[in-house]
């Protein structure tokens, strides 16, 4: 590892710019001079001094002030070994309280790094010393949880190598970050999307598309595909809520002009660790020619899955083996989900060589599906009747307020049998119980429910489902990932907690349940039990729902080998099921990763002893 | 710019005290917006017209001033201004409350308003208002627009104002039941989402007692119009 890290930056020259940034210096002329970090610094050992600052960087042409860890963007790689104690002395020279949370690890709440749960945050000028067992290994990162300052800069790797013989074989590796970077603060993004919601979206249906729609299928098939999405005010283009007509987007923080260059050898097993570390992007990813075996996701070794492409959500982590046969270039390719932008890099036996960058995939639009109708319907009865159930604020107001009270006297006998059948199903297949909309969920703080949503376990999610079928190419679904090691907790769960994501995209508002972060009451969970988590999301958009602290261990249909996450996508209009023992008492934050959801679609879970059985 | 950047980010080290554990989830912003900036070509002096709002407030409730003005040769013609608390009702609807003051033309009147805002299955921006003025004088305004994306930038947007009172107002020369209504075509080029030139075509009918009020002047007129749409 250390070796091909260093062979690299010897290549490419950039030593100097490592040699800089490492002891904390400004190394904004390194970067202004085009002497770009391939990769960020290794930091290893078991001290760390991290110190926050703010750093000149230039990414697009116009020069920014970026929030930096010792200068660099991304942060150093933190390299550390399972079984051992770390200390971080993480000093604050920014103008404002800053924070850093260590990403899918399992430590004492009081090391998470989030402020107001954890600690009070690190002022301007202090030092904070984080001081923890590293119990696990893997692949995990780092990233400021103050603000919006996630988006500036502060976001980096951590490596942690196993204590035991590491069951993945490989003879290289490569830290593979990916980023989205604008050169517009992260503040005037949110409040553009709270002022023009489809402020960054420039693949709206124009009439020309239209025009197609209806040479194609004539209009009365035209009228009827776009009824729905008219009448609920929705539109199908709606798939990131930022885009690449702000964002750049970084592979280990190379911009996709200069791009990212890993080295191998012919016949060389070589060990990516992908980390989504963005603000709002979601990635799919892909190395044409090279077939790709997930090993690990969120840092937790799994049986081995071979893959063409794989979707990686903010905040998730993958570990993929490959093993180039032959002496030529690769392009490491992530394009985000709306296809605006594609972050890249290039596995190379020579620093010399460049593949050809493959041109993106087509713009996905949402379908029925991703609204939660079961029905992908031509049959305009069925779907009349969904509609009718669906929207709560949709279509006549008359009729529209007799639709709410139907649904609700529905839901009301729904949550009473919810009740009365308070046993939840066995570990490892997920949920049976109803799909209970709460009245909370009503108001205009919302624009829509999902009267059936599917498991989004067997979907590899908006624009990958026909990749098989369109290009040959498998795609990796939460359904395939078994852990690698047998489940170790395996009690079933004493109770069910449904959560549903809800928001209103035009007002750009997010919440859980109809109710922002600043208005919700904790989740409570009693110390020690085993509880399901069923996550509805009752809106278009992909959520990526982190819980801190704690394994979020999906329940992908075996109960013995469950895969402990640490970050789950909620599909658009769908559910999805974990289970999580409460094993760790304390404060901890749960919520989306979208960091523009995040305010919003938020709830602090707290551990406590003792509690009311369910 | 450079400057700039660093004077702003000093602000905002004043201005956030302490940051949470996010972005602040329903911070206090401010909208100004202008529809309309127009210049409409007619016989004589070619009128120009300012049609906007601004906005301050939070995700559910919001003050709104809206404005609108027209100046013909150096004299305002037309100025209307109202001042409105915005409250979100359902997903898509703001009802709206407040009063509205037409300066000109004179005399003045006074109005109380109660309105609804919002967006219509279909995509269609309504904004409807009931004036409640001096003297048991009622008014109703109903206005409403679309938006069809050519291209990602360039938008075709037809839109319709209808106004009908209650009674008849010689003074200021309207008169009871279908006053007068306007249709719009404006063809607008987004530059940036803040800023988009455009050019259209305006027409407007009085009908009625309003029109024979305004016997001798302007009952019916079309206007090739060239503006700009902006905000912040």
């Amino acid at each position: 590892m250390f070796d091909s890290l260093s062979r690299r930056q010897f290549v490419t020259g950039v030593s100097t710019g490592m040699a800089l940034t490492s002891l904390g210096l400004p190394s904004a002329k390194v970067r202004a001079a085009g002497l770009l970090a391939a990769q960020p610094a290794v930091l290893s050992g078991r001290q760390f001094n991290l110190d926050i600052g703010y750093q000149q960087v230039n990414f697009t042409g116009a020069e920014r002030t970026a929030t930096t860890v010792n200068g660099s963007l991304p942060a150093p790689i933190l390299r550390w070994k399972e079984g051992e104690q770390v200390s971080l002395r993480v000093t604050n020279h920014l103008a404002h309280d800053t924070s850093l949370h260590w990403h899918g690890m399992i430590l004492p709440y009081q090391m998470d790094g989030v402020p107001g749960l954890s600690y009070a945050g690190i002022k301007p000028g202090e030092t904070f010393e984080y001081r923890f067992d590293v119990k696990q290994s893997g692949t995990y990162w780092y990233h400021s949880h103050s603000g919006f300052q996630e988006q500036t800069g502060l976001y980096g790797a951590i490596v942690i190598d196993p204590k035991e013989p590491d069951p993945v074989a490989f003879d290289r590796e490569y830290v593979v970050l990916l980023s989205d970077w604008s050169d517009t603060s992260p503040e005037s993004i949110y409040a553009n999307l709270k002022k023009l919601s489809h402020y960054y979206n420039f693949q709206e249906r124009t009439v020309g598309d239209l025009w197609h729609e209806i040479r194609e299928k004539g209009v009365t098939k035209t009228w009827q595909a776009r009824k729905m999405w008219n009448q609920m005010r929705m539109s199908q283009a709606d798939i990131a809520d930022v885009t690449g007509y702000t964002y750049t987007y970084l592979m280990n923080g190379n911009t996709p002009a200069s791009g990212w260059m890993g080295l191998f050898s012919k016949g060389e097993k070589i060990r990516l660790r992908f980390i989504n570390g963005s603000a709002m992007s979601i990635f799919d990813v892909r190395i044409p020619g090279l077939k790709m075996t997930v090993v690990a996701a969120d840092g937790q070794n799994i049986e081995p899955v071979t893959v063409d492409e794989f979707r990686i959500a903010t905040a998730e982590t993958y570990d993929v083996i490959v093993e180039p046969a032959a002496d030529q270039a690769y392009t490491v390719f992530a394009q985000s989900i709306d296809r605006t932008g594609y972050a890249r890099g290039t596995l190379a036996p020579d620093p010399s060589l460049q593949a050809l960058i493959p041109a993106m995939d087509p713009r996905p639009v949402l379908s029925h599906r991703d609204m939660g109708m079961a029905h992908d319907g031509h049959d305009m009865g069925v779907m009349d009747h969904d509609m009718s159930a669906m929207g709560n604020d949709m279509g006549h107001d008359m009729s529209t307020m007799k639709h709410d009270m139907s649904g609700h006297s529905m839901h009301s006998q729904a949550m009473n049998a919810h009740v009365m059948n308070s046993k939840p199903g066995p570990a490892g297949f997920g949920s049976q119980a109803p799909v209970v909309h709460k009245p909370s969920e009503r108001g205009p703080q919302t624009d829509m429910q999902a009267m059936s949503p599917l498991s989004g376990l067997d979907d590899q999610g908006i624009g990958l489902r026909d990749h098989a079928q369109l290009y040959g190419r498998k795609v990796l679904r939460y359904a395939d990932i078994r852990n690698l090691t047998p489940t170790l907790d395996k009690r079933d769960p004493e109770r069910e907690i449904q959560m549903h994501l809800t928001g209103n995209m035009s007002r750009y508002m997010w919440s859980i349940d109809g109710i922002k972060y600043a208005d919700a009451e904790p989740v409570r969970l009693h110390y020690g039990e085993r509880v399901r988590i069923t996550l509805v999301n009752d809106t278009m958009m992909t959520h990526p729902m982190h819980l801190h602290g704690m394994w979020s261990e999906l329940e992908t249909g075996d109960p013995d080998y469950i895969p402990r996450k640490h970050t789950v996508i909620v599909q658009p209009g769908s559910k999805i099921s974990y289970l999580v023992t409460a094993d760790a008492l304390g404060r901890w934050a749960y919520h989306c990763h979208m960091l523009y959801h995040m305010p919003g679609m938020h709830r602090e879970v707290r551990v406590e002893h003792g509690g009311k059985k369910a | 710019m450079k400057t700039l950047s660093k004077f702003l980010s000093a602000l905002l080290a004043f201005t956030v005290l302490q940051v949470q554990a996010m972005g602040e989830d329903d911070p206090l912003l401010v909208m100004g917006k202008l529809d309309q900036f127009e210049i409409r070509d007619t016989e004589g002096d070619n009128p120009r017209v300012l049609a906007g709002e601004l906005w301050a407030g939070y995700d559910l409730s919001k003050l709104w001033l809206k404005l609108d003005a027209e100046r013909v040769g150096g004299e305002t013609e037309e100025l209307e201004v109202q001042a409105l608390y915005s409250r979100a009702i359902s997903a898509f609807w703001n009802i709206q409350l407040g009063a509205r003051f037409d300066d000109k033309p004179e005399p003045r009147r006074k109005w109380a308003v109660i309105g609804v805002q919002g967006l219509a299955p279909y995509f269609f921006d309504i904004d409807a208002a009931l004036f409640f003025g001096e003297g048991g004088q009622v008014g109703l305004r109903l206005e409403t627009e679309y938006e069809w994306m050519l291209t990602q930038r360039l938008v075709l947007s037809p839109d319709i104002e209808i106004n009908l009172y209650g009674k008849n107002d010689p003074a200021t020369e309207i008169g009871s039941g279908l006053a007068d209504v306007e249709v719009g075509l404006r063809l607008r080029y987004e530059i940036r989402r803040e800023f988009a030139p455009y050019i259209g075509v305006n027409w407007q009918k009085k009908y009625g007692k309003t029109a024979d009020y305004a016997a001798g002047g302007d009952i019916e007129d079309a206007q090739v119009v060239i503006g700009v749409s902006a905000w912040f």
